[in-house]
């Protein structure tokens, strides 16, 4: 940056308060990105309840379940790891981090044979199947793909963060004292799992 | 540009633009995170975006001139009204000026050396960028120019075989850039306000910029996700507005709306900070009612969130539904009336002094007045059945975002232009300009009330001969208008190159922060970080001395 | 010193903190799976809604330190619910009465 040395001043005092107020902001545009589909879900739903109950029918109760269970444990990983590493424990922070992605990984694995016995089933956008279906079931799984969908994308980007994050807590770019990137993934990460504690009970628990 | 001008300053210390970093010519403007320098790049870029979108308006104009065909086709017309809209709005007057001169201006107001994340404030100009190059590309490209209209209805911009996916990732570009420039105040405002800036002791520019600042973190996201929806929906064929697929494309408008009326926010209340700026500097006056005008802009952001529905009174909405958001948006009417009384109020007794940018911010108030009473006749719901898809809603959003936002970035640039290059203007020439440009706007848009009140619809290529007069009123209009602000932006240019330099700190006899800072600005904005004790526009309390521009 | 083992002591109950919870989010996603077997007519969905509101605000409470962050970023995310909620409410004006 050709103002390097300028910004360097500005942040003479690191304001910690400062990184994680912006990224709270925009887990608020994340949220509220998700709270539009959640809208449509709504409305829907509303229009067209008979519809969306059968069509959750053929939804995996178990995927779904082991899957809420996975986040919620990569969610308490990754909470861990910042309190590790708050302990100067920079091993067990780092494992930490690892655990979680993989947890993210175990995630999309489920996803990907959730998804793939749903398109043999012929329930994907544009089959023959599925257009000779009523509308509510239609948009129920237009809505199913895409939510899920644009979750799942949410799931690589913060296992890209927290590999970033692994690689500086090794370069000790984040340490105890200096930990606020950390945390600033782990708040992304809480948020994705999130808006799956709502996603699951909307998509699976509904028939 | 900017940069040539600046070898020309010897001054004893380093302003923004003499700075020599890392890089080298243009390089050293596209990867500074200075938010001067980003305020500066935003500015050129948005202002030869507006000369594009004035362009295509004068283009429209000129077809409407006579009835059938004048110099285009229906479709090549189709594509100028929507893509004057999409460049109007969505590159021009939304970043405007939260992106120009909140960028260069707030950190300084508040008393700090730059915004709360300068490499993300660069980030979004990219992204800014990216959206205009995009637009182009869906211009050019084989498919031909979107043909939708800005608002981009469903069935419309799922059937168009135009570029609408190219537009659509444009718009959500845009968007983007628009949330991180929001995140980005809010965030500056919450924490590097100067010691002893607490917040009734902030200008009110700072105010308006921090609700829209909210505006845009929290209403952007909904058109972020609507546009992608309709991108997935054709690239995937997965049903979600479309009718053939059980969608309900009413839905669209609700999720387009819940985002673009408080847009219209996101343009106003800032040109409405400018105003408050204006006007106590102008009149010599404590601005009236500071806290009724810092927390109406709140009540508008609040407000404006919630009334989006009124844009859709005509689409066979539930009565209920109609009467709340018909209720919803007279009160509206009352923050915006208030900023209007306690403007009046401070020029009352005032001794008004008429430089440009104090007629741009009068005839601010005079258009916005104009829009926003016009916006509560259309709120009242039979009334608005009459009126909707005509010509009185061009009209009245001509007026509200040409009148407000338009106008509002005039008198910014009129009143901030000198500070910010250290070279002033030709004075008699700047009210020429105005002057042209204030005439030639209401001889175009006042015929689009009465043209719109008598049934002319908006969007049509062709109208019935009854109409003609007013069409050939308003085209006449517009090329006044043209030609006035061609003369007042070759008047500014022409500062920037051949301008008289200007090294008084405080040109106009503002009294808040911006003025106390040399000009043009050092790098850091202040030789040492001011220590705040009295509010803005204190004008008996301060004695700084004012030095008149002649 | 001192102010090193105090923070050690409070991160070692933070561990055992976010156990217990993480233990109470399992325990409602059991709740909500099972109850979603049972009948529940209309109030399926609210049942649904209430006991995921109660993970998420657990979520955010513990494992995001809102509790322990300032009165300006509790109102911030109030800013954010309340947007939500009022929008699919007034949303709902339309619909419900179609």
């Amino acid at each position: 940056m050709s103002t390097q040395e300028h910004t360097a001043v500005a942040h003479l005092h690191r304001d910690d308060v400062r990184s994680r107020m912006g990224m709270w902001l925009f887990l608020f545009t994340e949220l509220i990105l998700f709270g539009g589909m959640f809208f449509l879900y709504a409305v829907y739903r509303f229009l067209h309840q008979a519809d969306f109950h059968v069509a959750a029918k053929s939804m995996n109760i178990l995927i779904g379940t082991v899957n809420t269970a996975i986040l919620l444990t990569s969610s308490l990983t990754i909470a861990l790891s910042i309190a590790a590493l708050q302990n100067k424990k920079k091993i067990l922070s780092l494992i930490l981090q690892g655990i979680t992605v993989i947890f993210g990984l175990l995630f999309l694995v489920n996803k990907y044979f959730e998804w793939s016995a749903e398109i043999h089933h012929g329930n994907y956008p544009g089959s023959p199947e599925l257009i000779s279906q009523s509308s509510g079931h239609i948009l129920f799984f237009g809505l199913y793909y895409v939510m899920t969908g644009l979750h799942g994308l949410h799931v690589i980007i913060g296992m890209v963060v927290i590999m970033f994050m692994m690689r500086f807590t090794i370069k000790d770019v984040i340490t105890p004292d200096h930990i606020v990137k950390l945390e600033a993934a782990g708040l992304y990460w809480h948020l994705v799992d999130i808006i799956w504690i709502f996603l699951f009970p909307l998509f699976y628990l509904i028939t | 540009m900017a940069s040539d001008a600046a070898a020309v300053h010897s001054n004893s210390y380093e302003t923004y633009l003499d700075y020599k970093g890392k890089h080298k010519g243009i390089f050293a403007w596209i990867l500074s995170t200075d938010h001067k320098r980003i305020g500066i790049l935003y500015m050129v870029a948005l202002l030869s975006w507006f000369l594009v979108g004035m362009a295509l308006g004068g283009l429209i104009r000129l077809e409407l001139l006579t009835p059938g065909r004048t110099i285009v086709g229906p479709q090549t017309y189709n594509a100028f009204f929507t893509l004057h809209g999409v460049i109007m709005l969505f590159i021009f007057v939304i970043p405007g000026i939260p992106a120009v001169f909140g960028n260069f201006f707030l950190p300084i107001m508040i008393g700090a050396e730059d915004v709360a994340f300068p490499r993300i404030n660069l980030l979004s100009w990219y992204l800014y960028i990216i959206g205009g190059i995009l637009i182009i590309l869906a211009i050019f490209l084989p498919g031909g120019a979107p043909d939708t209209g800005w608002t981009f209805y469903i069935p419309y911009s799922i059937r168009t075989s135009t570029n609408m996916i190219i537009t659509l990732t444009a718009v959500f570009l845009l968007g983007f850039s628009s949330i991180l420039t929001g995140l980005n105040f809010i965030t500056t405002i919450h924490r590097l306000r100067a010691p002893g800036m607490d917040w009734f002791k902030m200008p009110l520019f700072s105010w308006a910029l921090y609700a829209t600042g909210w505006i845009q973190v929290i209403v952007t996201p909904i058109i972020g996700i609507t546009l992608l929806l309709v991108i997935i929906e054709r690239v995937f064929g997965v049903g979600i507005f479309d009718p053939a697929l059980g969608g309900d494309p009413i839905l669209f408008q609700h999720l387009f709306w819940i985002y673009s009326h408080p847009a219209v926010y996101i343009m106003a209340v800032p040109a409405m900070g400018v105003i408050s700026e204006i006007i106590p500097t102008f009149s010599r006056r404590t601005i009236f009612g500071y806290k009724f005008i810092a927390y109406s802009s709140l009540a508008i952001a609040l407000f404006g969130s919630l009334v989006w529905a009124h844009h859709m009174f005509a689409v066979g909405m539930s009565d209920s539904a109609e009467f709340i958001f018909s209720l919803l948006t007279f009160m509206v009417a009352i923050p915006s009336a208030i900023k209007v009384f306690n403007w009046t109020a401070t020029l009352y007794k005032g001794s008004i002094q008429l430089d440009p940018p104090m007629l741009y911010s009068l005839a601010f108030i005079f258009l916005f007045s104009i829009g926003g009473l016009t916006g509560i006749i259309q709120g009242a719901l039979s009334v608005d059945i009459h009126l909707t898809d005509t010509y009185f809603i061009v009209g009245h959003i001509h007026y509200v975002v040409f009148g407000t936002a338009g106008f509002g970035i005039f008198a910014a640039l009129h009143y901030w232009l000198p500070k910010m290059i250290g070279k002033i203007y030709n004075m008699k020439t700047a009210k020429v300009a105005f002057w042209i440009t204030f005439i030639g706007f209401n001889i175009l848009y006042f015929p689009f009330f009465i043209m719109g009140w008598l049934g002319m619809p908006r969007r049509s290529y062709d109208y019935l001969p009854e109409y003609q007069v007013y069409h050939v009123i308003s085209t006449v209009g517009s090329w006044i208008m043209i030609s006035g602000i061609l003369l007042m932006f070759y008047n500014l240019l022409k500062s920037v190159y051949t301008g008289k330099r200007v090294t008084e700190r405080n040109l106009w006899g503002g009294e808040t922060l911006e003025w106390t800072v040399p000009t043009p600005p050092p790098l850091t904005n202040f030789e040492k970080l001011p220590d705040v004790t009295v509010g803005p526009y204190e004008y008996k309390q301060n004695d700084i001395e004012v030095e008149e521009v002649k | 010193m001192d102010k090193h083992n105090e923070l050690a002591e409070h991160s070692n109950h933070r561990y055992g903190k976010y156990i217990l919870v993480w233990l109470g989010l399992l325990t409602l996603t059991a709740i909500t799976v099972a109850v979603a077997g049972v009948n529940l007519g209309s109030i399926t969905i609210a049942t649904a809604i209430i006991i995921a509101s109660i993970k998420s605000y657990l979520v955010l409470t513990v494992f995001m330190h809102l509790k322990s962050e300032s009165k300006t970023f509790k109102i911030f995310v109030g800013v954010a619910v309340f947007f939500i909620i009022i929008s699919l409410v007034l949303l709902f004006s339309d619909y419900s009465n179609m």
